[in-house]
């Protein structure tokens, strides 16, 4: 089975500024809904609680909602969680005493509202909170910088460029996606936003391991026909590889269960902006860094030409002719 | 013919190392290593503590105040106005000639910022010894802790240090609301005993004088641990603190009221009986984190050592406090910064999710390959399945913590193991339709795709390390999870498939059948 013709080359590079634009078109717009309608900081980020309850029934939200609004957890909100019966009660703010809990305070309050199941008590403190945000700064950037400086050392500093603007396309995109849809972003977003770095990268990396192959075995001298032929030759890897990570994604989404589903939705989005990008964004990018083949060339040329001297050099001296 | 070669042979025994070190984890076998489920998996508490080290300053300096009182009284060395002021004792010596005693005294003492005006002194902690006082602080708590929850008989309760301030305790499989409540305020409790005698000389204007006029008599108004309106007054610098007690056991008085009776080590034995034998006639406030539990008058010379604390107890809050006051005392009370409880049915009904997901998700990649790869498929999937015994091995090996996103992680790896071996096949293909032979195609198709699938890797893997330098706990799994999966790929569908298709060779040469070894006509 294929899925692509083998030994055909689509113009990609062709019609780059049309898939260029699209791409600016979608990070623009991911800008907006991001400065505008922001993300919902989870309670990771942002410190707060939430009690997660069980009914045997389905969840009587109104009841609960009236019963708690008459006490000091009247701002809580309450939302279906996964199930009808289930529901998640957020609470901003959180306390410190260890010795009161929430979770019981609520097994008491919600009394008359029937028969549950207390399941899960998050807490994140507002030091916490903060500490958490930080970090997870820290690791986005530093994931970013890592990325820069392995793939300038493996290939050349446009390469890299090109692969951090395709990364931060990905990510761009994603985050839009999960303020479009209001995902709380909590650790594990975060998580898959970093999942995604990788995954992103893993594609954009293959294809640009393809085009310095290219660039250094075929005798074609425009760079676009070179990118051409390289993604082309990688297109039933990429979509190959997309499609099972897709399947697999698709299938946590689905199944995993409502605590999974920001992770999974945000791999989802990442999956597919990942593959969007390495095929028409990352080596478009490359091309408008007007990346030169013929000092590519003359630049390997020299060092081939640096080692044989080295060589050359060290024969005469182990033979002691120098 | 030549069937085995080093490749296989890795491959073979990778396969053997991940299929046994597995079994403990999929049978729930007694013996071996396990993968270790976290909390959020089998349900159970996380909680992130901050100890408030301030006060452990504050006690030290009220227990150097208890020493130079005792020393004092003890030596006859006449001083007055005996007080804490802003973490510092403040005390002056009636006698001038008698300062070389108190200096020797005070010597003994590490630590001490001495400021002496004629005879006034004011006493503190240097900064280095503040800093050493908060640093033990928190280690005394992670060991208090620790062993208060072993005594409550829980089972494998984590407690462990984290940062400057912060103690991280997990205690999985509990089940009820009533244990997590339990085991949460045994954990809080400060457990701080002070035996404090009472002022009798003002105690009949204890509820009149407000705060700041007791302190300026060096006194605190305490209150009844049953009826708060119930006040008394007590000299601010205690007889003696939890420190010195070394027994608490649950008893009975005769009315069947739980009492707690406690022994004292020896200097506390001998503290204790000096201060009753001269103290007969007064009263001895048994004052429990702040609260007075009793003040019974003292009537004699207590020797030996021992007391109790009466107050109206439960049995089951009698034996809480006696296992916290064994343990001994925090040495500054605990605050809650983070907590997550996970019910144990969540934790199943995550386990059962997951579960659907990893599997539907590995049988779709597998039938996938097979259809497009054909046997190429069939050779890539025994690598993938190797892929995830060798997973569940490693982590069982290193006693690592299988949670949600170790889960997710998994799932993943599924999703991007089968990768290599997509590249490599496509390589390979790619070759065979360019007309070279079958072992040549095979052995460049392996040597072309390298380059990329290690740098693809390699980025893979660093994201993950960072993931865990930077993650917390769930976030710490997914990372640990993603970076074996990705060195385990390297084992088996780099090494391993080649293993096989260097085995297979021979027969591929001579079956010359393309479709049904890679696919393509």
């Amino acid at each position: 089975m294929e899925i692509f013709k083998s030994g055909r080359v689509y113009d990609f590079m062709g019609k780059r500024i049309p898939f260029l634009g699209l791409s600016a078109l979608l990070v623009i717009a991911s800008l907006v809904l991001l400065l505008s309608k922001g993300v919902n900081f989870g309670i990771d980020f942002a410190g707060g609680t939430i009690v997660q309850v069980k009914y045997e029934q389905k969840a009587p939200i109104n009841d609960i909602r009236n019963t708690l609004k008459a006490t000091q957890y009247k701002n809580a909100s309450i939302t279906e969680f996964g199930s009808p019966e289930e529901v998640v009660i957020r609470i901003t703010g959180s306390s410190s005493d260890l010795a009161n809990d929430i979770g019981d305070e609520m097994h008491v309050l919600l009394k008359s509202t029937g028969d549950f199941e207390v399941r899960r008590v998050d807490i994140v403190g507002p030091k916490v909170g903060g500490e958490l945000r930080e970090k997870g700064i820290m690791a986005l950037s530093l994931s970013l910088i890592v990325i820069l400086v392995y793939v300038s050392f493996r290939f050349e500093w446009r390469f890299a460029v090109a692969s951090i603007f395709a990364l931060a396309h990905d990510v761009i995109i994603a985050l839009g996606a999960i303020s479009l849809f209001q995902v709380e972003v909590n650790l594990d977003i975060l998580a898959a936003i970093l999942t995604i770095l990788g995954y992103s990268l893993n594609d954009t990396i293959i294809v640009f391991d393809r085009i310095r192959e290219g660039v250094n075995t075929s005798k074609e001298a425009e760079l676009e026909k070179v990118v051409n032929d390289s993604v082309s030759k990688t297109l039933s890897r990429t979509t190959l590889t997309s499609l099972t990570t897709f399947f697999v994604v698709i299938t946590l989404f689905l199944f995993g269960g409502e605590i999974i589903h920001g992770f999974a939705f945000t791999m989802l989005v990442g999956v597919v902006v990942g593959t969007y990008s390495s095929i028409f964004v990352a080596a478009s990018f490359l091309v408008q860094l007007k990346f030169s083949i013929a000092n590519f060339r003359a630049k390997e040329a020299e060092k081939v030409k640096r080692q044989k001297e080295k060589d050359k050099m060290r024969a005469m001296y182990e033979q002691g002719t120098v | 013919m030549k069937i085995f070669n080093y490749r296989l042979v890795i491959f073979i025994l990778s396969i053997i190392f991940g299929v046994v070190f597995s079994v403990p984890s999929f049978l729930q076998t007694d013996s071996g290593k396990k993968i270790s489920l976290g909390l959020d998996l089998q349900g159970g508490l996380h909680m992130r503590l901050g100890v408030k080290t301030d006060e452990a300053v504050t006690s030290k300096i009220k227990s150097i105040a208890t020493s130079i009182k005792y020393f004092a009284d003890d030596e006859d060395v006449l001083i007055e106005d005996l007080g804490i002021r802003d973490d510092s004792v403040v005390f002056t010596v009636l006698d001038g000639d008698e300062i070389p005693k108190v200096d020797k005294m005070l010597e003994q003492i590490k630590g001490l910022n001495i400021v002496k005006n004629d005879l006034d002194f004011r006493i503190n902690l240097t900064e280095e010894e503040a800093a050493r006082t908060k640093d033990l602080a928190v280690s005394q708590a992670v060991e208090t802790i620790r062993n208060r929850l072993d005594q409550f008989g829980l089972s494998e309760p984590t407690v462990i240090r984290q940062g400057p301030t912060a103690i991280v305790v997990e205690l999985p499989g509990i089940k009820t609301q009533e244990d997590e409540k339990a085991a949460r305020e045994l954990i809080s409790k400060p457990a701080n005993l002070e035996l404090m005698a009472v002022d009798e000389e003002r105690a009949d204007q204890v509820y009149t004088l407000s705060k700041g006029a007791a302190a300026e008599y060096g006194d605190v108004i305490l209150e009844d641990t049953k009826d708060p309106s119930i006040k008394y007054l007590v000299k601010e610098i205690p007889i003696l603190n939890g420190s010195q007690v070394i027994d608490a056991q649950v008893a009975f008085d005769q009315s069947n009221q739980a009492i707690i009776n406690f022994t004292l080590n020896s200097s506390g034995a001998r503290i204790f009986g000096d201060f009753t034998a001269k103290s007969v006639g007064k009263r001895l406030a048994v004052v429990l984190d702040g609260k007075v539990y009793s003040a019974p008058n003292i009537r004699e010379r207590i020797g030996g050592g021992s007391g109790q604390i009466s107050g109206g107890f439960t049995t089951v809050e009698a034996g809480n406090v006696a296992i916290a006051l064994r343990s001994g005392a925090l040495p500054a009370s605990v605050e809650l910064l983070e907590k997550r409880s996970v019910g144990p049915s969540l934790g199943a009904d995550s386990i059962k999710a997951s579960t659907i997901a990893l599997v539907s998700g590995f049988l779709i990649v597998f039938i996938f390959m097979i259809v497009y790869y054909r046997n190429a498929g069939i050779i890539a999937n025994i690598a993938l399945v190797t892929n995830i015994f060798i997973i569940i091995s490693v982590m069982a090996m290193f006693g690592a913590t299988l949670t949600l996103p170790g889960m997710a992680g998994i799932v993943l790896t599924v999703g991007m193991a089968v990768d290599a071996n997509v590249i490599i096949g496509e390589r390979i293909r790619e070759l065979l339709k360019q007309g070279v032979s079958i072992p040549k195609s095979i052995e460049d198709g392996y040597a072309n795709a390298m380059s990329a699938i290690l740098d693809a890797n390699i980025t893979t893997l660093l994201v993950a390390v960072i993931l865990y330098a930077y993650g917390t706990g769930p976030i710490k799994g997914f990372a640990v999870t993603i970076s074996i999966g990705i060195l385990a790929s390297m084992l088996t569908a780099i090494l391993g498939t080649h293993g096989i298709y260097e085995a297979l060779l021979p027969k591929i040469q001579k079956d010359k059948n393309l479709r049904k070894w890679f696919g393509i006509k």
